[in-house]
C-alpha cells in the first residue's frame, strides 16, 4: 500500500463549536476539556471500502425504494447530485454517500417522531450511493418539508437532508445537512446556526440547478462535499530522527 | 498580494440528529427491508482468526444519563495488525462495524477480534485498539475516541504516551470483565470526561 501521506490537520473553525447554548442538547453533550491533537495514524488513514454489490438498484431513489417501486411518494420531485471531493480539489471516487430525510410534510418515519403531518405510506426516508469515478453522486427524492422541534419555544428546522460521507479514511468521516437556497427559515435555525462562518453555513445550502431539472419531471438541486485531504511529500516516509 | 493558495475548506459538520438511525442503520430504526442489508452489521465473520471478544458500554453525558440516541462507528485492525484492504489483511475481518445505544437502556454492544497493534510510520508500534466515532443530537461534530485494553501491554503507545494526566489515559482503556468480555464506559462531559481526539 503506498503512502498517501497523513491528513492534513482538521481546521476546526470550520465547523461548529461542540458547546453551542442555543442548541440546548449540545449543553451537556459537549466535552469540557480540549481534544487530544495528534498527527493522523495507519488508523485514521485506512477506512472501509464499500462495493456496488452491497446496493440495491432503488437505493439512491427514496421515491421509489420504500415499495419497492410499487408508488412513489408524495411531494416535490428532486434531483440532489454534485461531487465528493478533498481540500486540494481532487475527486473523492468509490465512496459511500448516506442520506436520510423527513417526507414531504416533515415527518421521519420514525417511533419518536410524533409530529401531526401524517407518514406517507410510500415514503421511507433513506438513500445510499457510491460515488463514480470522478467523485460524482446523484439521489433521486422529494422535497422535505419543514417540522417544528423541541429547543426554544418555536424552533423550527428548515427543510434539509442529512448526509453522511466516507471518504477513503476514517479521519475523514463527516456527518452534515443539505439546506435548501431560498428557505428563510435557515436563518432561524439554531442548527444551522452552529455554523459560525457565514461563508461555511452558505456552502451547505444548494442551489436550485435548472440545467439539471428534468422537464415535466423533476426540478434540481446541487450540493457538493469537501472532506479532509492529504498532505503527500517526497519527505513522508522518513525515518523518526533522521 | 500573494500567489493564490489552491485548496478548499472542508464542508462544515453538522449534527446527526436524533434519527441518524434512519440512514445509517435503518434495520435498527425500523426501516427493515429497504435495504438488501444494513452496512457495518458485522465487523467479523465467521473464521476471523484471533480472540473473539465482545464490548459493551454506554455514552454518557453530562449529568450521567446514558444516550438513548447515539451511534458509533469502530474501525479496526485484524488480529495481526493489519487493515483491511492492506496486504496479507484477514479477509474475515470487516474492520467497520455500526452499533446502536439500546433505545431503552443506552447500553451498545461490539463483537469483533481483538486487533493486534499496528505498525507507526515512522517505526515504533502502537498498541492494540479500536477507533471509535460517535455522532448523536446534540453532538456537533462527531467525536473520535479509541478503545484500548487493559491486558495489553500499553506502555509504548505513543498516543497514550501523550496523554499529560495519567488518569485520563484510563478512560481510553477497556476494563475486562469476563472471559473475552470487556467494559468501554464514553463520558461526553465532566468527571472521568473520556479523551477525544483531533487526527
Ligand atoms: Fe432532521
Amino acid at each position: 500500500m503506498t503512502d498517501l501521506g497523513p491528513l492534513i490537520p482538521r481546521n476546526r473553525a470550520a465547523h461548529p463549536a461542540a458547546y453551542d447554548p442555543d442548541y440546548k442538547t449540545s449543553v451537556t453533550r459537549s466535552p469540557n476539556l480540549p481534544l487530544l491533537s495528534m498527527e493522523s495514524t495507519l488508523t485514521e488513514e485506512t477506512g472501509p471500502r464499500f462495493g456496488h454489490g452491497l446496493l440495491g438498484a432503488l437505493d439512491n431513489n427514496l421515491i421509489l425504494n420504500w415499495t419497492k417501486g410499487a408508488a412513489p411518494a408524495i411531494g416535490e420531485r428532486i434531483l440532489m447530485h454534485g461531487r465528493v471531493m478533498d481540500e486540494l480539489g481532487r475527486p473523492v471516487p468509490h465512496t459511500l454517500v448516506e442520506i436520510w430525510q423527513a417526507n414531504a410534510g416533515g415527518r421521519y418515519r420514525h417511533v419518536k417522531d410524533g409530529y401531526l403531518a401524517p407518514l406517507d405510506p410510500n415514503f421511507g426516508g433513506c438513500g445510499r450511493t457510491i460515488t463514480d469515478e470522478s467523485g460524482y453522486y446523484q439521489f433521486l427524492t422529494i422535497r422535505p418539508g419543514a417540522y417544528p422541534w423541541p429547543n426554544r419555544a418555536n424552533d423550527w428546522r428548515p427543510m434539509h437532508i442529512h448526509l453522511s460521507v466516507f471518504g477513503h479514511s476514517f479521519g475523514q468521516r463527516l456527518i452534515t445537512q443539505l439546506y435548501f437556497e431560498g428557505d428563510p427559515l435557515i436563518d432561524h435555525c439554531p442548527i444551522a446556526a452552529t455554523v459560525k462562518s457565514r461563508s461555511q453555513l452558505d456552502r451547505l445550502v444548494a442551489p436550485l440547478d435548472m440545467a439539471h431539472a428534468r422537464p415535466l419531471d423533476f426540478l434540481a438541486y446541487r450540493f457538493d462535499v469537501v472532506l479532509r485531504g492529504r498532505r503527500q511529500t517526497m519527505f513522508e516516509n522518513k525515518l523518526e530522527g533522521m | 498580494m500573494v500567489q493564490k493558495l489552491d485548496m478548499l475548506v472542508e464542508t462544515a459538520s453538522q449534527t446527526g440528529g436524533p434519527y441518524v438511525h434512519i440512514g445509517c442503520i435503518p434495520t435498527f430504526a425500523g426501516l427493515e427491508g429497504i435495504y438488501p442489508e444494513d452496512l457495518g452489521k458485522r465487523a467479523i465473520e465467521d473464521g476471523a482468526q484471533g480472540e473473539v471478544i465482545t464490548i459493551t458500554g454506554a455514552v454518557y453525558d453530562g449529568m450521567g444519563w446514558a444516550l438513548r440516541d447515539a451511534m458509533c462507528e469502530s474501525w479496526q485492525a485484524d488480529a495481526k495488525g493489519r487493515f483491511p484492504g492492506q496486504e496479507g489483511a484477514d479477509p474475515k475481518v470487516n474492520g467497520f462495524a455500526r452499533f446502536a445505544a439500546d433505545g431503552e437502556s443506552g447500553e451498545f454492544t461490539l463483537r469483533t477480534v481483538k486487533p493486534g497493534r499496528v505498525a507507526m510510520r515512522g517505526g515504533g508500534f502502537q498498541a492494540p485498539h479500536i477507533a471509535l466515532w460517535i455522532v448523536a443530537r446534540g453532538i456537533n461534530t462527531g467525536l473520535q475516541t479509541r478503545i484500548y485494553f487493559e491486558d495489553e501491554d500499553n506502555s509504548g503507545d505513543p498516543l497514550l504516551a501523550r496523554i499529560e494526566q495519567r488518569q485520563r489515559a484510563e478512560t481510553l482503556i477497556a476494563k475486562k470483565t469476563g472471559d473475552g468480555l470487556y467494559r468501554f464506559d464514553i463520558r461526553l462531559q465532566g468527571e472521568g470526561e473520556t479523551v477525544f481526539l483531533d487526527m
